[in-house]
């Protein structure tokens, strides 16, 4: 057991978790206060001792998932795979599975497929657990097509095993029956109420089958090889350039409390930054606790500067997906600062704040970005030089001792003329100039990459790949 | 030493009889804590019943709530212990004509008696059963973090004129934290984590009869699965567990007792906070996403 846990706390530190060995400590004693045979009970205590953050539960779920699923005879994909199930288990795995679904799924080997998916219909509609599970083991038996050391990934065999199901069409069928059933039509309500349950339902079985998946992959490939091949990256470590559709709405859920930080960051700075004048009169008042002896001399409040963000964003193709984020971001900072300005660039550069104000919707201001913005002078290629020429002649005066300039792009400028005298004579009017590249350190100045031609005028070039890196860059803000 | 409780069924159970639902996660971590010895760390988005959670585990052990509420600018002397000054003075000033020395005074002016204990100390200098909340952690600055670390790891507080103080009894220590920032490492480690969320149809469905006892089964089932509906939409501010209940007080008093579109759309202003909120939930539930999701016809 122990063995197993020590194992299972290496593979968590390979994910990406900060486990320490005070923590792993507390894990150790932490399972020996809990029933052992109480699955859940002895997850929350990994997670309670173990995962210290939340955006890490899904990596730690799957870890434990993996490490700590129900293993058995029945999971394996040779021989006896079809027979009556019969829970056994293996030493290193003491735990009791819940019984509940073995007798169904046994009832269920000779069923034609017009049957189980009446079955299927049935488990959906009461919401039966116990046949849901059941149902998932029988189809990922009859559809996944699983065989030992096929070297497929288990999302291959969700594909074929969802796409036998036919989980929508099972879902427009409850739709239907519902709109039967009830005595008066339903209302818009009660109809969106009753698919939302549904739903939910579907989300339910799509879990089991998947978690039936990796429960026969692990017996199959070992607890090891299937942990690391089910490895991701931690949101906070997720390439900006790279990340799939999931994964951006994970960014975007981790990006708000940043954005929170920024603002509560700048706001502090704000007020405990400087100690003010002195403050004359309260220091009288304060001397006569002392007996008139200014002991305790008092300051007034500094005068908060607004800070003014001026944010300028390359949104060409060759940073697309950064752009996408880069949005994200402003459209997050306008949220918290009454004063973000943005501005985006390829070959023209165009002011896009109106396009964020009162817009309670993202994805509706950066559809307008895309389309009302005029960023096009000539190719649509970028041209950096040309870009900070015309925000330079158009919108320099306003650069003023309180401005922050964030510029975020890969300087890639197709050999075009880098004007880089802009930034300098920015970073002398504003208060700091600093630059956000999506790109890796190692490919900085490779091919028509400038980055430090302008990187030499600036208070900072940095690397910005990911969330964990972009904090970081928050923390030196300033 | 005795522990509170038998099982994570005990502590579940006995939540429950003072209307606070828990889930496995909540009964077994603080089974955990009291077992291990050591302070809770909960986080979760606001109106999820973090500091109810302290307040429940106060009352079903009976002990005294000990509250420190976090706030920017907290310093030692309001979160431990501060020397009464003036009290001090005074002794000075009366001492002046006597002949005692000034050892004596000295010795004297820095005991128990001019010590002005603030939250943290006065729990650990409890005799009685106490239960320690110290609310939104997130709050105090990152240098402040570290005054309650000694606290926390050892249940012990070093006052330089005086030596180290250390509990008499370990109490339950509970932190909560509505993540505005990332806490400490170090303040992490000692803690145990729990992380509350929004609870499910079935749980919220539940809380709402528990303390609304008043409330019919079906109005809450109903009331607990359009505001899953809502949850599911992209807000500014998804309605909170307190705000779930504020709503099914107010459907109450109107008189309700089957929520229509109108019904739900008139009192939208209680569950929802932001006008931007409550007119894209409006939309969504008179049913304009209708048009996006083809399928099933309507049979009016």
């Amino acid at each position: 057991m122990l063995e197993l846990l020590s194992g299972f706390i290496v593979e968590l530190r390979a994910a990406g978790l900060p486990v320490s060995l005070t923590e792993n400590l507390d894990a150790m004693e932490a399972i020996t206060h809990i029933p052992i045979e109480n699955r859940d009970a002895f997850k929350y205590a990994l997670a309670a001792t173990l995962v210290k953050n939340n955006t890490h539960w899904r990596a730690f779920e799957t870890v434990f998932e993996v490490y700590f699923s129900l293993r058995g005879s029945e999971y394996s994909l040779g021989g006896g795979g079809d027979d009556l199930p019969e829970i056994t288990e293996d030493d290193e795995a003491p735990m009791n599975p819940d019984a509940g679904g073995a007798g169904a799924g046994g009832a269920g080997e000779a069923m034609s497929p017009e049957q189980m998916a009446e079955m299927l219909f049935q488990a959906m509609r009461n919401g039966d657990d116990g046949l849901m599970r059941a149902l998932a083991r029988q189809a990922v038996t009859r559809f996944a097509g699983m065989e030992p050391g096929r070297p497929v990934g288990g999302t291959y065999y969700l594909y074929r095993t969802l796409r036998n199901l036919d989980l929508d069409g099972v879902l427009e069928r409850l739709m239907e029956e519902a709109q039967e059933q009830s005595p008066s039509p339903l209302t818009q309500l009660e109809e969106r109420l009753e698919r939302d349950e549904f739903e939910s339902r579907i989300d339910r079985m799509k879990k089991e089958i998947e978690a039936e998946i990796r429960r026969r992959l692990v017996a199959d490939r070992g607890v090891e090889a299937m942990a690391k091949t089910l490895r991701k990256p931690l949101p906070e470590d997720v390439d900006f350039m790279h990340a799939n559709r999931e994964e951006l709405v994970g960014l975007r859920k981790a990006m708000y409390p940043l954005t929170r930080k920024l603002a509560v960051r700048l706001a502090r700075k704000r007020r405990h930054g400087r100690k003010g004048p002195l403050d004359f009169r309260a220091t009288v008042r304060q001397s006569l606790s002392y007996g008139g002896v200014p002991a305790d001399p008092r300051f007034r409040y500094p005068r908060p500067s607004k800070p003014e963000i001026f944010v300028v964003a390359d949104i060409s193709g060759s940073v697309a997906a950064f752009a996408r984020f880069t949005l994200q971001l402003v459209y997050a900072m306008s949220g918290q600062f009454s004063r973000v300005r943005s501005f985006v660039f390829i070959d023209g550069i165009d002011e896009v704040t109106r396009f964020f104000e009162g817009v309670e919707d993202i994805s509706v201001a950066i559809h307008r970005v895309n389309t009302e913005a005029d960023v096009v002078w000539v190719d649509g290629h970028s041209d950096y030089g040309h870009a900070f020429e015309v925000f330079w002649e158009k919108y320099g005066r306003e650069v003023g001792p309180k401005t922050t300039v964030l510029i975020l792009g890969d300087a890639r400028n197709n050999y075009h003329a880098s004007q880089s005298w802009v930034i300098k004579e920015m970073s002398k009017k504003a208060r700091h100039v600093y630059w956000l590249n999506p790109e890796p350190k190692a490919y900085w100045d490779t091919g028509d990459s400038i980055v430090s031609d302008y990187g030499a005028h600036t208070d900072g070039v940095f690397e910005c790949r990911n969330l964990r890196q972009l904090e970081k860059f928050v923390d030196i803000l300033e | 030493m005795d522990y509170r409780f038998e099982t994570p069924a005990d502590v579940s159970t006995r939540l429950r009889d003072v209307d606070y639902l828990s889930d496995e996660a909540i009964a077994g971590v603080v089974f955990l804590a009291d077992r291990l010895g050591k302070p809770i760390l909960v986080e979760g988005p606001a109106g999820t019943g973090k500091t109810q959670l302290a307040k429940s585990v106060a009352e079903i052990l009976g002990a005294r709530l000990i509250r420190l509420q976090c706030y920017e600018g907290l310093d030692e002397s309001k979160a431990l212990y501060e020397w009464n000054y003036k009290k001090q003075l005074l002794r000075i000033q009366a001492e002046r004509n006597s002949d005692s020395s000034w050892e004596d005074i000295e010795t004297d002016i820095f005991s128990d008696e001019f010590l002005l204990t603030r939250p943290l100390l006065e729990a650990i200098l409890a005799e009685d059963p106490v239960v320690l909340l110290i609310d939104e952690v997130d709050r105090v600055e990152v240098e402040t973090e570290a005054l309650l670390l000694e606290i926390l790891s050892d249940y012990q507080v070093s006052i330089p004129e005086l030596g180290t103080i250390s509990a008499r009894q370990i109490p339950m220590v509970f932190l909560t934290s509505n993540n505005t920032r990332e806490l400490s490492e170090a303040l992490k480690r000692r803690c145990l984590f729990l992380h509350i969320d929004y609870p499910d149809m079935e749980r919220e469905k539940e809380i709402v009869l528990t303390r609304i006892p008043e409330i019919t089964d079906s109005l809450a089932d109903q009331i607990a699965r359009i505001v899953r509906s809502i949850r599911q939409l992209e807000l500014k501010k998804s309605p909170s567990v307190s705000e779930t209940l504020d709503w099914a007080r107010t459907l109450l008093l109107l008189g309700v007792d089957s929520v229509t579109e109108a019904d739900a759309i008139e009192t939208l202003n209680i569950l929802l906070k932001y006008q931007s909120d409550i007119t894209k939930a409006s939309k969504e539930l008179q049913g304009d996403s209708g048009a996006k999701r083809p399928g099933v016809p309507r049979t009016s």
